[in-house]
């Protein structure tokens, strides 16, 4: 993998320079500290509190925040990856001694480098305005929202491969992923569905995901999420053979 | 000879039913700049990059430097340098982190894209974001880009298109550097201009097939042996004198103004001889030469523009 960790900075450096880069990743960010600060601090919900006042579960307002940011972090990679074939910058890059999978995964680990700032800042911004639930086992959780991102960027670069111009992958994509979290047992356990709705939901890969990340923010251990994991890895494999067979370079 | 830099024999290529190149054979010496010339859509591009191993033949065989295009791409990248149309970078890559990329990925030394940048009159836009520079300064970062790992065969795909006459000259003194450090250029270009003047060799290829080959200038005498010559005389005589001129195919009159149309490379000389023999004061003598312009017309039936 001659030229990854060059290339990877590069895009860092590049995305900076965006005029929504750094900024839009960090308002999540500034939006946190600034409710955080203009809220009495008797407003604020505890953790014990939130299933009384929110009606959702514990877990969920946590599970939701990572899921868009993993999902907004994915659609951005397919946006830049449909901008750099319409422009040649992928056929250019792939005339050099760079081999196809660098490329691609220069762009992933710039896009996970800039994700997991984003959300640790958020927990840390979170310890500091909101009382954090004990006993959350972030580092568990930091894992498993990995594994989620990584099933999330299989579908994206599905995505990827198959919008035909940048124009589109933004919508498309969004069209495709944000519903998935409405199905997904996020805020109505997937149990309580109709028949066939539920069976619609169990096809999904964010429905594992959701199920997966609830469980561990809940202090539920791995053996109790097998077929969670299985069903990501299964997204991830499925993913990148059909993207690798689908993909164009320009 | 020595070994053919580039050998091309038979090569097919095909986009669904459409026909992109139909049987192209063609070969280029070690230290030429050779043009594959024709209109847009004529098959040129698809060649070069088969040729460039980043598409795939149906048919035909290439070898470069003696390597497979597509078997060893990987050896042959680190002996060729690639300019492709109409290509981007990153919007917001600066130069020097472009340069230096490449640099890093050919495993050579910074400092030898920054000797490059130098050499191309790019060293103050160093810089500079990509989408800040203009044609002419991203077109000499691509030759940078393109030169960066000292390749012994250069490609370089319609290389001063939008460019305006003056970063087209400044352009093509640079392919001629290129070609006097002992390299090869392989290039394409839908200017007839550009392919006369810069190329030793052309191809001219339209409809995916390959016309005729050869250096300019035959392919000129070869296929348009007619040229012109105008003058202007005040002789009261000189009309009857001019009609002797050997090789003479038609003598058009307007005035004291006469167009002789003849063909063969001693026409022009046979014309200077008639004057000078019969004493015909001239005021004015000017030679009309074909172009590549008009082989092309001739061969295709068409103009280049059509």
């Amino acid at each position: 993998m001659r030229g990854l960790w060059q290339l990877t900075w590069l895009e860092i450096k590049i995305f900076i320079r965006e005029p929504l880069g750094a900024i839009g990743s960090l308002i999540p960010v500034i939006a946190f500290i600034l409710i955080g600060r203009i809220m009495p601090k008797d407003a604020l919900p505890t953790p014990t509190a939130l299933p009384a006042t929110g009606g959702f579960t514990p877990g969920t307002v946590p599970v939701l925040v990572s899921l868009l940011i993993a999902i907004s972090a994915v659609l951005s990679l397919v946006t830049i990856i449909a901008i750099y074939r319409e422009g040649g910058i992928l056929k250019r890059l792939r005339a050099t001694p760079l081999r196809p999978a660098t490329i691609l995964s220069a762009h992933v680990l710039a896009k996970l480098l800039l994700t997991a700032v984003t959300i640790g800042l958020l927990f840390l911004a979170g310890k500091r305005y909101f009382v954090p639930g004990a006993g959350v086992p972030l580092t568990s959780f930091s894992v498993a929202l990995f594994l989620s991102a990584c099933s999330i960027l299989s579908l994206g670069f599905v995505i990827a491969s198959v919008v035909p111009t940048a124009r589109f992958a933004q919508p498309v994509g969004a069209l495709i992923l944000y519903p998935m979290i409405g199905l997904s047992g996020l805020f109505v356990p997937v149990a309580s569905y109709p028949p066939l709705l539920a069976t619609v939901a169990r096809a999904l890969p964010l429905t594992y995901v959701v199920s997966l990340l609830l469980g561990i923010w809940r202090g539920e251990g791995w053996l109790a999420h097998t077929t969670d994991l299985a069903a990501l890895a299964v997204t991830c494999v499925v993913g990148l053979v059909i993207s690798s067979k689908l993909f164009r370079w320009e | 000879m020595s070994q053919p830099a580039i050998r091309i024999s038979g090569l097919r290529k095909t986009y669904g039913s459409q026909l992109a190149v139909d049987d192209v054979s063609l070969e280029v010496a070690p230290g030429e700049i050779f043009g594959l010339v024709g209109p847009n859509g004529a098959g040129k591009t698809t060649t070069m990059e088969c040729v460039e191993g980043i598409r795939t033949a149906d048919r035909g065989t290439i070898a470069v430097l003696g390597l497979d295009p597509v078997r060893d791409v990987y050896a042959l990248q680190e002996r060729i340098g690639v300019q492709l149309q109409q290509a981007q970078l990153q919007k917001r890559i600066k130069v020097w982190e472009a340069v230096h990329l490449w640099a890093s990925l050919y495993r050579k030394q910074p400092r030898i894209g920054d000797q490059l940048l130098d050499q191309l009159g790019l060293s103050d836009k160093r810089n500079a974001w990509f989408m800040t520079l203009s044609g002419g300064q991203k077109q000499r970062l691509f030759i940078a880009l393109a030169l960066i790992n000292n390749p012994e065969v250069v490609f370089l795909d319609e290389l001063t298109t939008g460019l305006d006459p003056q970063a087209r000259r400044a352009i093509w003194e640079l392919v001629r550097d290129i070609r006097a450090r002992g390299r090869t250029v392989f290039l394409t270009t839908h200017l007839m201009e550009e392919a006369e003047r810069l190329c030793d060799r052309v191809a001219i290829i339209e409809h995916g097939r390959l016309v005729d080959i050869g250096p300019p200038a035959e392919l000129v005498d070869r296929h348009c042996p007619e040229r012109d010559v105008v003058l202007m005389t005040e002789d009261a005589n000189a009309a009857a004198g001019l009609e002797r001129v050997p090789h003479l195919l038609s003598l058009e009159r307007q005035g004291s103004r006469f167009t002789l149309h003849g063909t063969g490379e001693e026409f022009v000389s046979d014309v200077i001889a008639c004057l000078s023999e019969q004493r015909i004061r001239v005021t004015e003598f000017r030679t009309l030469l074909p172009t590549l312009e008009d082989v092309f017309l001739k061969l295709t039936g068409h103009s280049i523009r059509d």
